[in-house]
């Protein structure tokens, strides 16, 4: 049997008293777009910070290509082959864009902590770095420092930063968020293309984007997925409808698309 | 697709290491006296302490309290190894020596810094401070080790002589240490270039992101600690060879505070800033502790101001004149710094008056009421040099601001000048 790309096992995760994720099962086979959506305070952000490492969960499993990993920390998580981006961008704001990059792709090609190698003379790189950076479009802003780019240009470098290690699969957390329309479209076709033949899970707030972005949708509400399917499946979802998109929302989204 | 070109032959870089080394042969050449001697050799050891010091603090983002433990008990080590070679027990020749205390400083951090680097911060602070304080504390313990307070005393003409180096005299010394000196710039400048390096600049700035990135950071931090405490430790054994005494003063909180604040001046987001400082901590420590008692005071006043207006240190402000130079603009400032120049030497001298007035009053009131400052004869209980002073000085201190506001006007019209001639070039 082919084990899925990342499973999660009735996960849960408590803060105090408060159940924040109760019981989460969720299976992706690799390749597949997931979109997760959900009201504010569902627990979507929770859900990728149990994933990726950055908490541990209180029980429940967490499988990626079979292996458990729920209680890994955030770098073993990653040296397996997942990776995530932030909603807060979250870059290396006095190293250049190329440095950013760089730094993002030097564990993947196994050069560890060392220091008997000169940087300079890491070819491959150097290559993949200069790849990663021409495919966020940021080749004209090499050796500016991370710092001084616009808003969108950092969330491409956050983007770029985390495709670069080579995971096979990401986790973006809203990715678009506080981009204008215009942008948010762009960003979207650069995602897309950035990670084919990945498996990919998203945190999403705009539907446009959603719906053109997943082949599926998972909602949670209140820390558990209450659908998981494809778009036109969940949009008809009479829960999910009640729950979270509002019947008059819904009939926007059907009509628009 | 732009491919990475990398450049053979630097000429810069070939121009700069070369003018260090000149610098390091020649400096004793001009500065002939017994006096700069000494200084010239106690700044290389600093100079290689504060760079080691900045591997933590401006590479790593690392606040250590207790940088001197590393220094320190390298020169405990060393000056307990050459005791060894003048008793004949062991062979290591003299020159490498400092190696031993560098060895010595890998040892140590390794042992001590693996708790003091599994927190980063606030914690990571507190921890190096109470390393600290401990080896501090059993430097007083363990007397037959760190000698009590005495020291442990040496003598450097010992063992087999090299083509007759016996490093008997002070120029013999200089040089071995000029030659450690630029070794040891060059390693940790090297260190900066790889990938260690590099991924210690991203944990300084997000250490979160790294650990997402497949790096455990409080390895980075250690592996960090380590290569830094491997300097320290040779600073430390040049300096047990240097001056042929260690007491426990050299691992105690001064100087972990000297490291800091020196480093801090000379400026800790540049590689070359801790030069700048380590030269500055010798010329404060032998120069101005020579011209006044109260240089403790200047010495932290000065600290004061650098943190609340010019946090980059002395390298960040050459590097912004360099900047403006570049573009052909400093003549436009020139006159406002000429401006700030003499008024904060104004109310430099205002307060410099009252401050040596009232050391004079507090350790010397029995040589009488009046010193000199300056040239002028004060009447430290006399009111005509405290209206005096105080007169001077909030003089110095008006004209200063109305000179700072100026120039701050000019500084950002500077600025906004360079912006504009950056954006046209690149739309050329």
């Amino acid at each position: 049997m082919m084990s899925y790309a990342l499973e999660l096992k009735d996960l849960r995760k408590n803060f105090g008293k408060t159940e924040i994720i109760r019981g989460v099962n969720l299976a992706v086979n690799a390749g597949e777009r997931i979109a997760i959506i959900g009201p504010n305070g569902a627990g979507k952000s929770t859900l990728f910070n149990l994933i990726s490492g950055r908490f541990g969960p209180s029980s429940g499993q967490i499988l990626l290509n079979g292996q458990r990993i729920e209680n890994k920390a955030p770098y073993e998580i990653n040296r397996l082959g997942l990776s995530r981006s932030f909603q807060i961008t979250n870059i290396f704001p006095k190293l250049s864009v190329f440095e950013n990059l760089r730094c993002a792709v030097l564990w993947s090609l196994g050069y560890k902590y060392t220091f008997l190698k000169f940087l300079s003379g890491l070819k491959d790189a150097n290559d993949l770095a200069e790849k990663y950076m021409a495919m966020i479009r940021l080749d004209k802003k090499r050796d500016l420092l991370a710092m001084n780019l616009t808003y969108a240009e950092q969330r491409a470098l956050e983007i770029g930063i985390t495709i670069a290690g080579g995971s096979n699969v990401i986790l973006l957390d809203e990715p678009t968020a506080g981009m204008s329309r215009s942008e948010t479209s762009r960003f979207i076709n650069l995602i897309k293309e950035v990670t084919v033949g990945k498996t990919l899970l998203t945190v999403e707030h705009d539907m446009g984007v959603v719906f053109g972005l997943a082949d599926k949708i998972a909602v949670v509400v209140y820390g558990e997925v209450i659908a998981f399917d494809t778009p036109e499946a969940v949009r008809s979802n009479a829960k999910v409808q009640e729950a979270y998109l509002g019947s008059q929302l819904a009939d926007e989204q059907a009509g628009g698309h | 697709m732009k491919t990475y070109q990398f450049k053979p032959y630097n000429v810069g870089r070939w121009l700069i290491w070369s003018l260090f080394a000149i610098v390091l042969i020649c400096a004793p050449l001009i500065f002939t006296s017994n006096l700069s001697g000494t200084m010239l050799a106690q700044m290389g050891i600093a100079i290689i302490a504060c760079l080691s010091y900045n591997i933590l603090l401006g590479q790593g983002g690392m606040l250590s309290f207790g940088h001197a433990v590393y220094t320190g008990l390298g020169s405990f080590v060393a000056i307990h190894a050459l005791n060894a070679v003048t008793a004949g027990t062991s062979h290591v020749p003299v020159s490498l020596l400092p190696l031993i205390g560098g060895f010595a400083g890998i040892g140590f951090a390794i042992l001590l810094g693996y708790v003091t680097t599994k927190k980063s911060g606030t914690p990571f602070a507190m921890i190096t401070l109470g390393v600290a304080e401990l080896v501090f504390a059993m430097s007083l313990m363990f007397s037959e080790f760190f000698g009590g307070e005495a020291g442990i005393s040496g003598n450097r003409v010992a063992g087999q002589t090299v083509w007759g180096i016996t490093f008997g005299p002070q120029i013999q010394i200089y040089y071995l240490i000029a030659i450690y000196t630029f070794i040891c710039v060059a390693l940790m400048y090297a260190f900066t270039q790889t990938p260690l390096g590099r991924v210690l600049n991203a944990v300084r700035d997000n250490p979160e992101r790294v650990e997402f990135i497949g790096y455990n950071t409080q390895r980075v931090r250690y592996f960090a600690f380590i290569i830094a405490g491997f300097f320290a430790g040779i600073s430390g054994g040049l300096g047990a060879l240097n001056f042929e005494i260690v007491t426990s003063e050299v691992v105690g909180a001064g100087r972990s505070g000297g490291y800091l604040l020196f480093t801090f001046l000379g400026g800790a987001t540049f590689f070359f800033g801790p030069i700048i400082g380590g030269v500055l901590m010798v010329l404060a420590f032998v120069l101005l502790s020579e011209l006044t008692k109260a240089w403790l005071l200047y010495l932290g006043l000065l600290f004061l101001f650098m943190v609340m207006y010019a946090p980059g240190g002395i390298a960040s402000l050459i590097m912004m004149n360099l900047r403006v130079a570049s573009f052909g603009k400093l003549k436009q400032v020139w006159v406002s710094y000429l401006g700030l120049f003499v008024t904060a030497f104004v109310a430099l001298i205002g307060a410099g008056a009252m401050i040596e007035m009232v050391y004079h009053l507090q350790l010397n009131s029995a040589l009488g009421n009046n010193l000199k400052f300056m040239g002028v004869v004060l009447n430290a209980k006399g009111v005509d040099s405290w209206v005096g002073s105080v007169f001077v000085m909030l003089t110095g201190l008006g004209l200063f601001e109305v000179a700072r506001r100026q120039f701050l006007v000019e500084w950002g019209d500077i600025q906004i000048e360079i912006e504009k001639e950056i954006k046209r070039r690149e739309a050329a």
